[in-house]
């Protein structure tokens, strides 16, 4: 619907801290930022708050207050939700229909504060990092299939709806995935959902070599056995998994299959032997300890607390081993993810100069990294994104069809968008 | 062609036809550019060939280097472009203008790399989607993506439609299995989006241009992800004796989780029509037939089917048939896939719609396409993808008289209404072209197609590449009071309309 022009205002806008609650009051609060163009920093949950530049805004945008599920219709695989409903709400409810969100939203609330907090779906959207599904599922974006929101004039815009296939006009709820506030304030979300599997199971290969680790997930994902997670944790993260049915505590390569129980089973099976793994080479987690062990994988559990830095790196599979032995310095503790493509890596130390190779080497291997945590001091003057000329010139550009006066989140990205 | 407005043919472009053919002739192979009216012909139409209309030149590029020279050229002389795959668009997004210069892609033809550690395939946008699959086949590979017409129609037209098809319920639509492509912008800028790792930098330009229906860049060259081939695939015939059993067993087979590779459902009238022309075995006495399948590991599909025929006969199914071969399998295929040319044998034209609906509103629908069909007195026949709520009328006329050409048009656009009223979308995966053009204020309101606009100019700011497709024509939209015009000034007087 339209929006009237000229409501009553009911807010206080002397205020710093917005936290409305009806989509009225944002368009109110955007409109009322644009006219006097004033910088807005969009939040949520504060679980991915810190990935990002640091930037200067007058006011902030809070959207924990806009909360609640719309309509979810689990027949028609989909959920509607307002921006700032926590995904835990959204979780619950789906499991109650024995539904999922397949693309397993990352929880940062270990990596940042110690205990789980994975945000809201908003938050989810912005950022668009999926778990160690994506290979087989897809991205965040991939799971989007409408959204209505507010842009930096104060208009309300919509695209897509909810029904799966949708090709009506651009897409736009690809672009705002991924764009971390920087070009419209999300209000409401339509998120495709799917039945989770009957049950699951992992194959645990002991093995502490990447060469090993990436021939093995390579072989798998080419497989038809159609696994569903794909990760290597090397030596010094073995000790992080403690499962009944985790015999060795050194560095392993865990690959998921899922589906109905029969099915499981030969899968599992049947990797195994294409694998050509031999009896105390591996050991099979049942559906509990599967959930343990992804859920720990997609919440970075193995980094906890990091007083380091951490850097998220995506690269073609082939690329996977020679950007680690590149990257390899004594203060590097890694581990792979998508079946080889996701890299996250800590460093102790980070300077301009190892982060301007690391830059140069995933560039060199047709990928890009995105620092995801760094130390403060050295937080203001890193990219923390990476982006190329031609690419930097078309985002301004997009960036100015939404936000003309630039409001949203400005240089939360990059400098000038 | 019939009454659609296109925009305002530039006279002065017209009249410097023989510079501007001489000009391009400079920049790529003479050979290359084709004007006179015997070579025009075979691009005046594409797969809406309900519209025609002669485009000003031809111009086939052989270099992506070409093709920036082309666009900067035209963007420089203020031509306008309409970029052209295949030419198999069922929505009219290639139709030419009379105007324009026709970017004909067809000499990128070839398979580039096939990268099977990556698995995925680099390929120029003109091969055919069917091409990529045969290239990959024999290494127990496929691409997932099987519009209708995937023996002819192009990878590059599949990215600047969103193409899907039958298997997009389980696998996605191209968007979903696309890595990147190579694209230029009507400025002649070269850029990539994406590459072949699974993320790329930055706002998703990848997904912004799929299915932006040529209007923002010419894609130069595309990288889709393939996927193992599974280990088998089973499908079952099932009948129903109403609309309603159908669609319940289409929901609740999605509700006990089980997700089909497809999901089809059709009509009495088009079962009958497609069993007689290719003699497929379908049950013609139900009023809707099904064919499900499902891929997988052996165990896998075993329980999905044993599940599916559980859930069908709970809901009345009339007959069940589970394919017992490979050959099997594709003879339950072989009606569905012969839909248009059963329906050709029905009537001199039809016209197939496109709408996307939720899925548990199929009685509802099909049975509003009933009222409609004796309105208009026309006859229409459905098809649908019924897993992912994607409805395919087809509507039959006779193209000669105007007045029955007019009538489905009409027909069709109330069917697009209904879906959109329902809660669904006016194109599931054809997309708007012209052909639903104006229907677009039907989906979206003035302040949502600003803002695509504004993306438009943003990228292509003389809105000289492919014009007048997708975004009403302002006049058109504004005469039938969907755009608010107030004293006869609009609100966004600085963006052009085209």
């Amino acid at each position: 619907m339209e929006e009237k022009q000229n409501f009553q205002t009911s807010l206080d806008f002397n205020q710093n801290i917005f936290k409305p609650s009806t989509r009225k009051e944002i368009v109110e609060i955007v409109k009322n930022c644009y006219k006097k163009s004033i910088p807005l920093e969009i939040s949520g949950l504060q679980s991915k708050n810190k990935i990002g530049r640091n930037f200067q805004a007058e006011k902030t945008l809070d959207l924990s207050n806009y909360k609640g599920i719309i309509d979810y219709k689990p027949e028609e695989l989909y959920i509607k939700v307002k921006a700032g409903t926590p995904i835990s709400e959204i979780e619950e409810a789906l499991k109650k229909n024995n539904q999922q969100l397949a693309f397993e939203p990352n929880d940062f609330g270990y990596l940042f504060s110690g205990e789980s907090n994975s945000g809201s779906i908003g938050g989810v959207v912005a950022c668009n990092f999926a778990g160690s599904r994506r290979f087989k599922v897809g991205s965040v974006r991939d799971h989007l299939l409408g959204f209505q929101g507010v842009n930096g004039k104060g208009e309300t815009i919509k695209s897509g709806g909810t029904v799966v296939k949708n090709v009506t006009g651009y897409d736009l709820c690809k672009i705002l995935s991924g764009s971390f506030g920087t070009l419209t304030v999300l209000t409401e979300i339509s998120i495709k959902v799917l039945p989770k599997p009957e049950t699951s199971k992992t194959l645990i290969i002991k093995n502490p070599h990447i060469k090993k680790a990436l021939d093995y997930l390579g072989r798998s994902l080419s497989s038809s056995t159609d696994p569903s997670g794909g990760v290597f944790y090397p030596d010094y993260f073995g000790k992080n998994f403690i499962l009944n049915d985790l015999t060795h505590d050194g560095g392993l390569t865990g690959i998921r299959v899922e589906g109905p129980m029969n099915s499981v089973d030969q899968r599992i099976n049947r990797l195994s032997k294409e694998l050509a793994l031999i009896d105390n080479e591996f050991s099979v987690l049942d559906s509990v300890q599967t959930e343990i062990f992804w859920n720990k994988t997609k919440n970075l559990e193995v980094f906890k607390n990091l007083k380091s830095n951490l850097i998220r790196v995506v690269v073609p599979i082939s690329e996977t081993l020679q950007v680690i032995q590149k990257l390899k310095k004594d203060d590097l503790n890694y581990f792979i993810d998508w079946g080889g493509s996701l890299i996250w890596m800590a460093f102790d130390q980070l300077n301009s100069k190892i982060l301007s190779e690391i830059k140069e080497i995933t560039k060199n291997h047709q990928g890009y990294y995105t620092l995801i945590k760094i130390e403060d001091d050295f937080k203001a003057s890193a990219d923390i994104f990476t982006i190329d000329p031609i690419k930097y010139k078309i985002s301004e550009k997009i960036k100015k069809s939404f936000d003309p006066k630039r409001i949203f989140n400005p240089g939360k990205m990059y400098t000038g968008i | 062609m019939s009454s659609l407005q296109m925009p305002k043919v530039d006279s002065l472009i017209l009249s410097k036809k023989d510079k501007i053919v001489s000009d391009i002739g400079r920049i790529i192979n003479p050979k290359n550019v084709l004007s006179h009216p015997d070579e025009l012909r075979p691009f005046e139409t594409d797969g809406l060939t309900a519209y025609r209309q002669m485009p000003m030149v031809v111009v086939m590029p052989e270099t992506v280097k070409e093709v920036s020279s082309i666009l900067k050229y035209c963007n420089d002389n203020k031509v306008k472009v309409v970029p052209r795959g295949a030419g198999t668009g069922l929505s009219g997004g290639s139709l030419p203008l009379e105007d324009c210069v026709l970017m004909a892609m067809g000499k990128f033809n070839k398979i580039l790399e096939i990268d099977y550690e990556n698995r995925c395939v680099v390929t120029q946008p003109c091969v055919t989607n069917l091409a990529i699959t045969h290239a990959v086949q024999d290494k127990g590979f496929y691409y997932a993506p099987d519009p209708s017409s995937q023996i002819a129609c192009s990878i590059g037209g599949n990215v600047a439609e969103n193409s899907g098809g039958v298997h997009s319920l389980k696998y996605g639509a191209t968007t979903n299995n696309l890595l990147g492509i190579e694209v230029v912008l009507m400025d002649g800028t070269i850029t990539k989006f994406g590459g072949k790792a699974m993320d790329s930098e930055g706002y998703d330009f990848l997904g912004l241009m799929t299915g932006s229906e040529g209007l923002l860049g010419v894609i130069t060259e595309v990288t889709v992800k393939i996927l193992k081939s599974p280990e088998i695939v089973k499908a079952a015939l099932i009948g129903f004796p109403t609309i309603e059993d159908a669609g319940n067993c289409v929901a609740e087979i999605i509700a006990e989780g089980c997700i089909p590779a497809g999901m089809e459902i059709m009509d009495k009238a088009l079962t009958k029509a497609t069993n007689d022309y290719s003699k497929a075995g379908y049950p013609t006495d139900a009023e809707a037939m099904m064919i499900v399948e499902f891929d997988g590991t052996e165990h896998e599909v075993e329980a999905y089917i044993k599940k599916a025929k559980q859930i069908a006969e709970k809901n009345n199914s009339s007959s069940l048939k589970v394919s017992k071969s490979h050959e099997e399998r594709l003879k339950f295929w072989a009606g569905r896939k012969a839909a248009f040319p059963a329906c050709g044998v029905l009537a001199p034209d039809y016209m197939c719609m496109d709408g996307s609906i939720p899925r548990g509103k199929l009685a509802e629908v099909l049975r509003e396409i009933t009222r409609l069909s004796k309105k208009y007195d026309l006859p229409v026949a459905n098809a649908f993808h019924a897993g992912d709520g994607n409805l395919h009328p087809l509507i039959m006329f006779d193209a000669n008289d105007k007045n029955s050409l007019k009538k489905c048009e009409d027909f069709g656009a109330d069917i697009l209404k209904y879906c959109v009223k329902v809660g669904g979308a006016l194109t599931g995966e054809h997309g708007v072209g012209i052909e639903k053009r104006e229907l677009m204020c039907e989906a979206f309101n003035d302040k949502d197609i600003q803002q695509q606009l504004t993306i438009k100019v943003a990228l292509d700011p003389n809105s000289l590449l492919n014009p007048g497709k997708v975004y009403p024509i302002l006049r058109k939209c504004a005469e039938e009071g969907r755009v608010h015009v107030h004293g006869g000034k609009t609100k966004f007087p600085d963006i052009p309309r085209f």
